[in-house]
């Protein structure tokens, strides 16, 4: 993976086949101490402790068209790598929370990314499931919640090419502010 | 910032307009991208947002686009199929957004596959 957005859109994935209807995605930042965290957490199917610790292995998969499972190694190396954690929280039946944590001051840290564009898929391609998306970064914070725009859209889906420009513009505005107010 | 009003109007003018897509109707084109981790990591992100931005901006109301797991031809990825109403199947490989473009005038519009971009082409790297 080139940036960790990506890293997140292939955790995510995991949500949508755990049949999950709300998944939270958080990025918390805190500059002076260079510290970044992402979580990912879902409601959906979640694992038994034993497959927990199975899919930390990449040559453990569910799936039946390769031999490999990559997604779990990856996300767990970009963190370890920066000299980070790395934790997988699951119950089944509850759910499970994904866990990374970076030094952002290590050589070997990627960059996050285009993290809208990561939140954008997920959500125009979903559009029945639900996301939080929070950034924070210091003492300031950005929120998008798909729970709020699906009150006030009604039966309008998500994936209404206009509703996606709308969630586009409001991701950037949000994250533009974010960037603003710390500096 | 962008504000609840405004998504309001966007609600209204969506339930104004008569919706001429039929989701699952058999005269649908399907596109469909491949984003498991292999996908991704291969630059499938970038692939579906295009296709996604490209057939709203062309009005294309006969199109979808969504997203699969993994195929098992990982090494060819970003991959791209196209399932046509006739049950036609196209693989396009090695995706880029710069090819988008063609797949949907040549393809999707005009009915034509883009030989040089499908698996018959690039089978033998």
């Amino acid at each position: 993976m080139q940036e960790l957005s990506l890293n997140v859109l292939d955790i995510a994935q995991n949500s949508v086949r755990a049949r999950a209807s709300l998944v939270t995605i958080t990025i918390t930042e805190r500059s002076a101490d260079h510290f970044l965290e992402i979580s990912i957490a879902d409601d959906g199917c979640g694992m038994s402790e034993e497959q927990v610790a199975r899919v930390m292995d990449p040559f453990f998969t569910t799936r039946t068209t390769r031999k490999v499972g990559l997604g779990i190694p990856f996300f767990k190396l970009s963190a370890e790598s920066t000299g980070g954690s790395f934790d997988i929280q699951s119950a089944l039946g509850k759910g499970t929370v994904t866990t990374a944590r970076y030094h952002t001051d290590h050589i070997d840290m990627m960059p996050l990314g285009d993290m809208n564009a990561t939140i954008l898929s997920l959500i125009s391609m979903n559009p029945q499931m639900d996301f939080v998306y929070r950034h924070s970064l210091d003492n300031n914070s950005f929120t998008l919640d798909t729970r709020e725009l699906k009150a006030v859209l009604e039966d309008v889906p998500l994936n209404t090419p206009e509703v996606v420009q709308f969630m586009k513009e409001t991701l950037e505005e949000g994250e533009a502010e974010l960037l603003n107010q710390t500096t | 910032m962008k504000s609840l009003e405004e998504l309001k109007a966007i609600r209204d003018r969506a339930k104004a307009t008569v919706h001429l897509r039929k989701e699952n109707s058999l005269d649908n084109i399907r596109v469909v991208v491949g984003m498991a981790t292999c996908g991704i990591a291969a630059g499938a992100r970038p692939v579906l947002s295009t296709f996604s931005e490209e057939v709203a901006k062309r009005g294309l109301q006969n199109v979808m686009v969504t997203q699969t797991g993994c195929i098992g031809l990982c090494q060819y990825e970003p991959i791209v199929e196209v399932y046509e109403p006739d049950g036609k199947v196209t693989t396009y490989v090695k995706m880029t957004p710069d090819k988008v473009d063609r797949i949907i005038t040549e393809h999707l519009v005009n009915g034509k596959v883009v030989d040089e971009f499908t698996i018959g082409s690039v089978g033998n790297l």
